[in-house]
């Protein structure tokens, strides 16, 4: 093809300047679109572009180790990932993004939503906590899908973990997200997603074991990878706290204690120093650190043994025959008795019409003529109904209430049971009636409404024979708890000063009940060692009840608490036998206790003779008492 | 045609200023692609250049005239390799774009483009009338549609795109009648819809983001909002070269290809927008300004459509950073990192340059 030209037309000249103008026009247009971004909005878009490349990571302060008072490590941390979701772009907040995410790490995507929703009013930059402890498929899910989550982070964080699963799980206590009502409390300082104290020592100290969380400020790039750190505010990691408890005794009395529900206490009564708190059932406090899973929960909460009760200071229970220690210091201070007033146990005895039963009734007999020492040591019923009714309720209640029972003992821990000492003001203000003669009576041996908790005997029984002294009971030591900044209750102990006489004869009673011959307590007899207590067995329900019952479901609590030297003990155990029958069952378990506790100590039982010596010394001071 | 070379008339001023855009470029390719896998991608823009300034030196020699003979042929061959990318050609992130020549992987839709102006040019150049037939239109449509609908399909609409500023300007040079462009308006308008349904769902979503920015920040508006973020937060000055947090940490897509513009204006800030839109405007202007002058119609079809494209290429480019178009494929003349568009703009600039020096030549 020939393509012939022309040379002569030309375009209008006009239709070129007319192009050169919509160039030069367009190019205004666009100046003007620039400088709106680039000037006028220049401060709003900076912003914008530090949000997209800085992030705020929390530096996770580990949290304080819990170390028994010989140092060994009763809770630990080991290192773990956290995952966290970054909040300042509410574009990736949508349900669905939400969803994948919680699938990909197997949260309940619910929950998610919820957590993004509480954590509304939380500033933009501050990232949440999605998933503590993260696994390592978790982990290896969001790297793999980087892209897809530019929102998500994951850093190192410290994931509680007790070493010793069950043991002293109950005090220890246990770890978990913080709750909604927490975060709310005015001056908070927590967040959506802090690890805090729930239970036991881990709630009462959170404060000492808590650290404070650092921040870094990162630089990431568009897939959400560090690139570089700008700042750092470093983590304060939490204080270690040093507990009284000593891990050895307290696996030994959890040894002792075996398969049987009840609690076992040991305290040094001359400090109030907690050396071993048992509770069985036990539960594992791991199972709590990662979110607890339903099924576990049921089993825990719907259990009726309650692994998750301290039963040491929450089961609050009929003391039975202890008590008879409380009515005999109360009968000797006022005065109402000698030590060698006399009764006659026949079995059984009848006070206002009403007919009360020696426990040796069921083999059809009775102690006979016994003194106190006597009674405390066959545990006679009958004595004791008979100093009931002589003293009076308001004077047992005086006592009681005085000898540590029927309040809080004051220890560190959260949610102790006060327990109930029974007076007429009591139950007009719950019955609405007046108090009955004859309830007296059963209160007398520590039956009826009376309730106590394992602790509180420990505590009760330390106070009477260290001659009515009670210190507080306690789990954190002040001294070391004034060094960390905390201000611990400052009244150590309690003191109610009894009569020599009345210590005297209280704490041989019970030499008697473990050493004498016919004491209740020989099951806590331990060759070279010098163990006093008291047992007890309280009915569940009454008698009668008993034999017509399954004999499972209404069988007696066994009490036992020994104390070790007799008088002025350097350590008391109460032994709590949930289901026990008889309280033979629990006195063995304070005695190994006990033993254990010198064995801590390096000492050796002290040798045959001395031992003889003391039984003659006693069996003169009987003798004298009762001239 | 001349016996021997003649630079007297070459606009070496017109040389300069596309070398100074493409100087600015290279500079911004070397500061967006230091850090990552492609950062000798700015020594291969130098060498794509340097051969771009050897062509337009060779075509300035050449009279276009005799180039304009040719143009049956080329085309016919456009077509025809165009067919063949679509059939054989490498298959790269989903697309059939690209010929291999010699280990260079060509974008054969890029140099259409200079087809397309030449067929144009050819077209018109006898015709005396003051403005254009039906048959005429109907045959400049054919011209830029049929290599237009094979690009679109590879799929590539940002570079078919390209072919209408072609059309568009040589009508308005033609001269077109208010009456056909409203019966040309209403037919747009019909065939719109059918046009819809022919879309990937890619570019679907690029247009429903570019109605309806805020619906969808994370997808397809994701870009423009990060390039936004990325010029506005440039300010005054720019955060420096190298500097740019938003293009050298990845939250722009291409920052050194497609998105160049907007790491630039992050890292140079108004004023280097101003100093490159300047540039580009002198250059516009300075192939406008030649068009006026030109021997005879056809240099001016020439200039004028290859003006057009750049044009509206700068246009379509810059104002889709501040989402003022949709998001597409397409270039910035000069700028964007990329071996076929460097050689068309510098073909097209030695063609201008042979237009020019031919004018007082008879």
């Amino acid at each position: 093809m020939q393509v012939r030209f022309s040379e002569d037309e030309r375009f209008p000249a006009w239709k070129i300047t007319f192009l050169q103008y919509v160039v030069a026009a367009s190019f205004v247009a666009f100046l003007i679109g620039y400088w709106q971004l680039q000037i006028g909005r220049h401060q709003a878009l900076l912003l914008q572009a530090e949000h997209n490349r800085i992030r705020n990571l929390p530096v996770i302060a580990p949290r304080g180790r819990i170390l028994d008072r010989n140092g060994q490590i009763m809770v630990d941390n080991f290192p773990a990932f956290t995952i966290l979701l970054n909040r300042e772009d509410p574009t990736l907040l949508s349900k669905t993004h939400l969803q994948k995410i919680a699938e990909g790490l197997g949260l309940d995507p619910n929950d998610v939503e919820e957590m993004v929703k509480r954590s509304a009013k939380l500033p933009r930059f501050q990232p949440i906590v999605l998933k503590q402890s993260a696994t390592i498929e978790d982990v290896a899910f969001l790297e793999s899908h980087r892209l897809e989550f530019p929102e998500i982070d994951i850093i190192q964080g410290q994931q509680r973990f007790y070493p010793k699963h069950g043991v002293a799980a109950q005090v220890l206590g246990y770890v978990g997200e913080v709750s909604q009502d927490d975060i709310a409390k005015p001056n908070s300082p927590y967040h959506p997603g802090d690890v805090i104290g729930k239970f036991g020592i881990e709630k009462e100290y959170n404060s000492v074991l808590r650290g404070r969380d650092g921040m870094q400020r990162v630089v990431v790039n568009s897939r959400g990878q560090e690139v570089g750190t700008l700042s750092t505010i470093n983590a304060i990691p939490g204080h270690d706290l040093r507990l009284t408890l000593d891990l050895n005794l307290q696996m030994t009395a959890e040894a002792a204690l075996g398969d049987q529900p009840g609690a076992v206490v040991a305290l040094d009564p001359r400090t109030g120093e907690v050396l071993a708190m048992a509770s069985h059932p036990t539960f594992d406090p791991n199972d709590f650190i990662r979110h607890i899973d339903l099924k576990t929960w049921k089993k825990l909460t719907t259990d009726p043994l309650k692994p998750l009760m301290n039963k040491s200071i929450q089961a609050q229970l009929a003391p039975g025959s202890v008590f008879k220690i409380i009515t005999s210091a109360a009968a000797l201070e006022t005065g109402t008795i000698k030590p060698d007033f006399n009764v006659f146990c026949p079995g059984k005895i009848t006070i206002y019409g009403h007919t009360f039963h020696d426990w040796i009734w069921k083999e059809h007999r009775g102690h006979g003529m016994v003194d106190l020492h006597r009674a405390i040591v066959v545990s006679c019923d009958v004595y004791f109904y008979t100093l009931g009714k002589l003293l009076g309720i308001r004077e047992i209640d005086y006592f009681a209430t005085h000898l540590g029972l029927g309040h809080r003992t004051g220890i560190d821990l959260p949610d102790e049971d006060s327990g109930l000492i029974p007076s007429p003001a009591w139950v007009e203000k719950h019955f609405h009636r007046r108090w009955w003669p004859g309830e007296t009576i059963s209160v007398a041996i520590g039956q009826g409404a009376v309730q106590v908790t394992p602790l509180q005997l420990a505590y009760a029984i330390g106070g009477i024979s260290s001659g009515g002294v009670f210190a507080r009971p306690h789990l954190a030591f002040r001294k070391e708890l004034l060094t960390l900044g905390m201000d611990p209750p400052a009244h150590a102990e309690t003191s109610f000063p009894l009569k020599e006489g009345t210590v005297a004869a209280v704490t041989q009673g019970m030499w008697g009940v473990v050493n004498e011959g016919g004491g209740t307590g020989g099951g806590a007899r331990r060759p070279g060692l010098d163990i006093a207590g008291k047992t007890g067995t309280a009915q569940v329900v009454s008698i009668q009840l008993q034999d017509s019952a399954h004999r499972e479901k209404y069988r007696s609590n066994a009490w036992f608490v020994g104390y070790s030297p007799s008088p002025n003990p350097q350590v008391v155990v109460a032994v709590l036998v949930m289901q026990g029958e008889h309280s033979s069952v629990a006195a063995p378990i304070a005695a190994d206790v006990i033993k254990a506790y010198y064995q801590e100590k390096g000492i050796k039982p002290s040798t045959p003779q001395l031992m003889s010596e003391r039984r003659d010394g006693r069996k003169q001071g009987s003798v004298a008492a009762g001239q | 045609m001349r016996k021997s070379l003649n630079f007297r008339d070459f606009d070496w001023l017109l040389l300069g200023l596309a070398l100074a855009i493409a100087a600015v470029g290279i500079l911004e390719i070397y500061s967006t692609t230091a850090q990552t896998a492609l950062a000798s991608q700015y020594k291969r823009q130098i060498y794509w250049i340097i051969l771009g300034c050897v062509l337009t030196l060779v075509i300035s020699q050449i009279d276009y005239h005799l180039i304009l003979e040719q143009v049956p042929w080329l085309y016919l061959l456009s077509i025809g390799i165009l067919l063949a990318v679509l059939v054989v050609g490498p298959r790269v992130a989903g697309t059939h774009r690209w010929l291999q020549v010699a280990g260079f992987t060509l974008q054969v839709s890029e140099l259409v483009k200079l087809v397309i102006i030449l067929g144009v040019a050819a077209l018109f150049a006898e015709r005396r009338n003051k403005a254009v037939t039906w048959g005429e239109l109907v045959k400049l449509g054919l011209l830029a549609g049929v290599p237009g609908i094979l690009v679109a399909l590879e799929p590539d609409l940002g570079t078919a795109l390209t072919y209408l500023p072609i059309v568009a300007a040589s009508a308005f040079l033609a001269g077109v009648k208010r009456r056909q462009l409203v019966t040309l308006g209403l037919i747009g308008v019909l065939i719109l819809p059918i046009g819809w349904q022919f879309l990937r769902p890619y570019q679907r979503d690029r247009l429903e983001a570019f109605i309806h920015p805020k619906q969808d920040v994370q997808g397809s508006s994701y870009q423009v909002t990060q390039t936004k973020i990325a010029i506005g937060s440039g300010g005054l000055w720019g955060k420096g070269l190298g500097n740019g947090t938003q293009s050298q940490l990845g939250f722009i897509p291409v920052s050194h290809a497609d998105a160049i513009f907007a790491a630039f204006a992050e890292e140079r800030g108004f004023v280097g927008t101003l100093f490159v839109f300047l540039l580009y405007l002198a250059l516009l202007l300075r192939l406008l300004d030649a068009a006026q002058t030109t021997a005879d119609r056809a240099g001016c079809f020439l200039l004028v459509g290859f003006t057009a494209v750049l044009f509206f290429q700068v246009a379509v480019n810059v104002g889709m950073m501040i989402g003022w178009f949709p998001i597409t494929g397409i270039p910035l003349p000069l700028m964007s990192q990329g071996g076929s568009s460097v050689l068309f703009i510098f073909l097209g600039l030695g063609l201008a340059m042979s237009v020019k020096m031919q004018r007082f030549v008879n």
